[in-house]
């Protein structure tokens, strides 16, 4: 029983993280429709952030998450801006071409940090590293826990913003019907542009509260990539509460698995999942609750 | 229609002799390569430039049709041969399975599940190391030195599947596939089995990729799952490929398959030697660069964007 407890904790302190991941993406989604391919990838740009900024200016990974988060947001901004809102006046046969622009963002992100930092797998090696502490028999990582507490954090204020700052609800606004926001007067190319933004900026925390526990290395984007896309399904497309659900769904599966199935199946568990979904359930979780 | 005819008789004749001329072995391997992606960027133009379903996972058919050639081979002694017969089948085994379960889904959902289904590919094939050898690859003998055998093999595959595209698109199919693009609920209540038509589409398209997953196990003779189901190099390359030729016309992805391979190939050689060494360590992110720029300015490809590649010629002048 202890060891099913222990991998629910561990399960629901990373699904935490996940959740933070999949909320920038179900963002992004909500709003331009498109799923953004190059959602890990922004993550491991900002890990690198903070690896350099823990290597050569000594900042502690969870302070650097004010740079990386500027950083990523600026990029997101550059990326929707140059990248992404041009492409809407490309007249083509096939729609998808965003969805593809992002998959070559990723290819050009994670190569440039492959011509920078080379593949080598680099850490973090901070003071709490590898610390626990236990709590009614059950071991609690030190770095897990304070990455989960940050993560809600984030997200209360992510839900603040949202539904009472006049920027939140334009966001929300433009996500719910993009015809009637721009009628009522929403600048719904500055949305989109903020918006993913602000996703890049939720990935970017992710990435620096990951950064303390997970090795470092170029192709680390893909596999969060792949999570980010398969909480996005599992929640709902464009539902943020489902992205938080969704997150916590996937890190408990994922720790089971682990535990129960195999190692080497613990990738295997998101996209089982991701199917399942997809035949029973399409719509994903927002569909159950109708909101 | 008689031009184009002639036309036809002429490229293929000039593919006929091209290998009797260029002997060396690394441009015949070039040539190789680009038509096998002639067959595989046509495939993809089949079901998502004219039948509208993008698709992210064509590595599952490309890998399906490996995996079946280098399996028979590797486990079951037969000729590697007999595989490319047979992969073009199972190919289309799994196009209907993922047929069965993405095509509930319209849209970008459906671009959306098929790389999910292309990844799962890739973890199996990774994870059931009895049947796939996992990480560790399939390993063959060549039948062959020479690469000229392999090469009129990668010509007749490229023409049969021309050829079959052209006939499908010109026949009642070709039209109904179009007209589920354009509108599937129009289509449908015009009296178009909407999903018959697509998974036929789908079942032509997964037949020759995998013909064409099977002919590379044959001539490369090595592949492993980070190989055959890649998600970028086989997938999206597949999408550059009909995409820089022109979507949803015939010859589009062949000129695609020309250019991107050369492209892949300069930059991979390092300018041919010319370059210093580091420019071939970046031919990855020129694939990257490439994504972003033909999105961006060559939407509707060479063939598809000529008018306009040709006012641009004709003003600078």
């Amino acid at each position: 029983m202890t060891v099913f407890f222990q991998t629910l904790v561990s399960g629901i302190l990373i699904g935490g993280i996940y959740a933070l991941i999949g909320m920038g993406m179900t963002l992004i989604m909500g709003v331009m429709g498109i799923i953004n391919l190059a959602h890990g990838q922004l993550m491991m740009v900002a890990m690198y952030i903070t690896f350099v900024a823990y290597t050569f200016f000594h900042l502690d990974p969870y302070l650097s998450l004010f740079v990386a988060m500027p950083c990523l947001f600026f990029l997101g901004v550059a990326i929707q801006k140059f990248l992404l809102n041009p492409l809407m006046e490309v007249e083509t046969i096939i729609p998808q071409n965003q969805v593809l622009m992002t998959v070559g963002i990723a290819i050009v992100l994670t190569e440039i940090a492959r011509f920078i930092f080379s593949s080598t797998y680099r850490s973090v090696t901070t003071s709490y590293t590898g610390k626990v502490f236990f709590l009614g028999g059950i071991s609690f990582n030190v770095a897990m826990t304070v990455a989960f507490l940050f993560a809600v954090t984030l997200t209360i204020v992510l839900f603040w913003f949202l539904l009472k700052t006049d920027l939140g609800r334009s966001i929300r606004a433009t996500a719910q019907d993009k015809e009637a926001a721009i009628l009522m007067g929403v600048n719904s190319r500055r949305i989109t542009i903020i918006t993913y933004g602000l996703g890049a900026a939720l990935v970017a925390s992710a990435g620096s509260l990951l950064i303390p526990i997970f090795y470092l290395f170029p192709d680390i984007g893909r596999p969060f990539t792949t999570k980010a896309f398969v909480i996005t399904i599992l929640g709902g497309m464009g539902s943020t509460v489902g992205a938080i659900f969704g997150g916590l769904t996937l890190g408990i599966a994922e720790s089971m698995g682990a535990t129960y199935i195999g190692m080497s199946y613990k990738e295997m568990v998101g996209l089982i999942i991701f199917l399942l979904v997809l035949i029973f359930l399409p719509g994903g979780l927002k569909r159950l609750t109708k909101v | 229609m008689k031009r184009n005819q002639v036309i036809s008789a002429i490229i293929a004749v000039v593919f006929i002799i091209l290998p009797l001329v260029v002997t060396s072995d690394y441009y015949r391997h070039l040539a190789i390569l680009a038509l096998m992606w002639v067959v595989i960027g046509g495939s993809w133009n089949l079901l998502a430039g004219y039948t509208g379903q993008i698709s992210f996972g064509h590595a599952i058919f490309f890998g399906t049709g490996a995996y079946t050639a280098g399996i028979l081979a590797d486990k079951l002694g037969t000729s590697a041969w007999l595989g490319m017969a047979l992969g073009g089948f199972t190919a289309v085994l799994a196009g209907l399975v993922i047929g069965f379960i993405c095509f509930r889904l319209r849209g970008p959902y459906f671009a959306l599940a098929t790389i999910a289904a292309g990844e799962i590919c890739r973890l199996i094939a990774v994870n059931w190391e009895s049947l796939t050898n996992g990480m560790v690859g399939v390993l063959l003998i060549q039948t062959f030195r020479s690469k000229l055998p392999y090469y009129y093999v990668a010509l007749a595959l490229a023409a049969a599947s021309l050829l079959v595209f052209n006939l499908v698109m010109k026949s009642k199919w070709g039209f109904y596939f179009v007209s589920i693009r354009e509108d599937q609920d129009a289509a449908e209540s015009l009296g178009i089995n909407a999903a018959l038509y697509k998974n036929l589409s789908l079942a032509i398209s997964a037949f020759f990729t995998g013909t064409a997953g099977a002919f590379y196990m044959n001539y490369m003779a090595f592949i492993d799952p980070e190989v055959v189901f890649s998600l970028p190099y086989i997938s999206i390359m597949a999408i550059l490929v009909a995409i820089i030729g022109g979507v949803a016309t015939i010859w589009g992805p062949a000129v695609g398959a020309l250019i991107m391979v050369g492209i892949q190939e300069t930059f991979r050689s390092a300018i041919f030697g010319l370059a210093p060494k580091w420019v071939s360590q970046s031919h990855a992110l020129v694939f990257g660069l490439m994504v972003i720029f033909v999105i961006l300015y060559l939407a509707n490809g060479v063939v598809g964007d000529w008018p306009k590649i040709k006012r641009l010629v004709v003003r600078s002048r």
